[in-house]
């Protein structure tokens, strides 16, 4: 069978990998090496070596990005998960209505971010002007706003990733803990949790590449107002590429950073989850 | 101990009721504010239209006429149709042909593709944008391409967790009958990996309907633009909006993927739960 399929290669693979070199390999590489160059276009690259990237430390907007994502994915994704994980609970015991409260809180995931974040600033601003304010008075509100919206669209995705790992618990587990007269809080805590690892690593692993990686939510509901304190990394790589001239390279060399920095955590994460799983 | 247990059962449906109610009160709310006039969305938001705030479908129709709408949902239409059908094509083809013939290169690639599964489209954006201008691939069709290769690594680890788990014998079977590789992929392969084909098709789907940033960094504008980008394109040069056009804007986006969802919901959320376990 592997000296047929030989053949056949340009059938199978050539497509997606021309494509994948199109929309990926050549983009990131060309990437990597513009970081160290100036340029206004993509043909026009001069060596430059480092200082794109020391430009980057005395670039205010960058850090402040870097502090304000850091400081929303923490939030978020504890909140994310802590909500969505006891919804599951309650999810699975079998009451009354849950095909439709499922169906209910996992909608919101559907809806664009673009069109989530004009959404929510109708309704912030909405509420914050009984009190003569907006949502981009200060960078408080655009923080909670931001937290309000990323709980609202994600709570129902890791909900179902939630309940499909507590119904796949074994059952007789659960027997044998009440037998030996587990509570209730004793069962969650040695029995659903650790069995439900897998699902929290892969939770994990999404709500915070989602929360480093926001960019349209960001963009629609406060585009980094006021004074660009609400501008998270996402945001301030594009900023950095397409509202300063001549900051092309500083950009490329942010977007490395960024890059950098979201397979760290990455790596970081599911090595730290990974090594609580217990195996069935 | 039983008539305890229903009780706090009807007592916990009454409260998932209520958050129920509470989640979807956002897109009530927009739904209510496009019939008003944009004078009473700003004061007040949360008012039913009465006599002096209604506008029957003049925000509507005011929308549509600003940002083409029509034009931007069926180029929305045109490219996640299109990208979902040759990304499911290609990459299970590719996923196939690597987990069957395993070297150097084919494993090579495999783990290229999970590595592009963490790359943020940020540490691309500007590089994939001026060689997709290069390339003439500023529209529907080039960012069909774009796409595949952009959205080619999650297909490809979905589609390679799949096709590990078919039996080989089957279509060895099929290649001494005198099958060649494509026809035993397309009659034997194809048809076991139906549910692995939904799953990454919602996911795909779910994702380049919504894309804003890589068809507004690839696409000519002034030709082509999604329904993402027209309602960006709402939001005036200082930053000020037509809150009227876009309330009926927003309905306008929201319905396609409501109906999107209630039809396919069972295969949504298995899709996601495969997306997940696999990831």
């Amino acid at each position: 069978m592997q000296k047929t399929l030989r053949k056949y290669w340009p059938i199978f693979v050539l497509p997606t990998m021309l494509a994948f070199c199109i929309g990926f390999i050549f983009p990131f590489i060309l990437g990597i090496y513009l970081s160290f160059c100036s340029f206004t276009t993509v043909t026009d690259g001069v060596w430059v070596g480092l200082s794109n990237y020391t430009k980057i430390f005395t670039d205010a907007t960058f850090s402040h990005a870097l502090w304000f994502t850091v400081l929303f994915t923490v939030v978020s994704v504890i909140l994310i998960n802590v909500l969505a994980f006891v919804v599951a609970l309650l999810m699975t015991r079998g009451i009354r209505g849950t095909d439709l409260f499922r169906t209910v809180f996992f909608m919101p995931n559907l809806i664009g971010g673009i069109v989530l974040g004009y959404i929510w600033q109708m309704i912030f601003n909405g509420v914050l002007q009984n009190y003569g304010k907006t949502l981009t008075y200060s960078a408080e509100y655009g923080f909670w706003g931001l937290v309000i919206l990323m709980c609202w669209q994600q709570i129902g995705y890791m909900m179902i990733i939630y309940i499909a790992g507590i119904q796949s618990v074994p059952r007789d587990l659960y027997e044998a803990a009440q037998i030996d007269g587990c509570g209730k809080w004793k069962t969650l805590w040695n029995i659903t949790l650790p069995n439900v690892m897998p699902s929290i690593t892969i939770c994990m692993f999404l709500t915070i590449t989602n929360g480093f990686k926001l960019f349209d939510q960001n963009l629609a509901l406060t585009a980094g107002q006021p004074a660009n304190e609400t501008e998270m990394l996402a945001l301030n790589i594009f900023n950095t590429f397409y509202g300063r001239t001549g900051w092309e390279g500083v950009g490329q060399a942010k977007a490395v950073v960024f890059f950098i920095i979201v397979v760290a955590i990455a790596l970081l994460q599911l090595k730290l989850t990974r090594s609580r799983e217990v195996q069935q | 101990m039983i008539t305890e247990k229903k009780r706090g059962g009807w007592f916990l449906t009454l409260i998932l009721a209520f958050f129920s109610v509470l989640y979807l009160c956002p897109i009530f709310i927009v739904l209510i504010n496009s019939f008003k006039k944009k004078a009473y969305i700003n004061r007040y938001p949360f008012a039913l239209p009465d006599a002096n705030s209604f506008v029957s479908l003049d925000n509507y129709a005011e929308g549509i006429q600003k940002i083409n709408f029509f034009d931007a949902a069926l180029n929305s239409l045109t490219i996640t149709v299109g990208s979902v059908f040759v990304i499911l094509i290609c990459t299970s083809m590719c996923a196939w042909y690597i987990s069957r013939r395993i070297n150097f290169a084919t494993r090579g690639i495999y783990y290229l593709c999970l590595f592009s599964m963490v790359v943020p489209f940020q540490m691309v954006m500007f590089t994939l944008s001026k060689i997709a201008d290069l390339l003439r691939l500023n529209n529907p069709l080039g960012l069909i391409v774009v796409y595949l290769g952009f959205g080619a690594g999650l297909a490809v680890f979905m589609f390679c967790g799949f096709v590990k788990s078919i039996p080989l014998e089957i279509e060895e079977a099929a290649m001494i009958d005198g099958a060649d590789p494509l026809r035993s992929f397309f009659s034997i392969v194809l048809p076991v990996m139906k549910p692995t084909y939904i799953s990454v098709g919602i996911l795909e789907t779910m994702w380049i309907w919504n894309d804003y940033l890589l068809p507004y960094l690839v696409l000519n504008l002034k030709k082509y633009q999604t329904i993402p980008i027209a309602i960006q394109y709402l939001k005036g040069g200082y930053g000020s909006i037509d809150w009227g056009a876009m309330m009926a804007m927003l309905v306008l986006a929201i319905i396609p993927v409501v109906i999107f969802y209630l039809l396919c919901q069972k295969h949504i959320i298995e899709g996601v739960v495969a997306g997940a376990v696999k990831g």
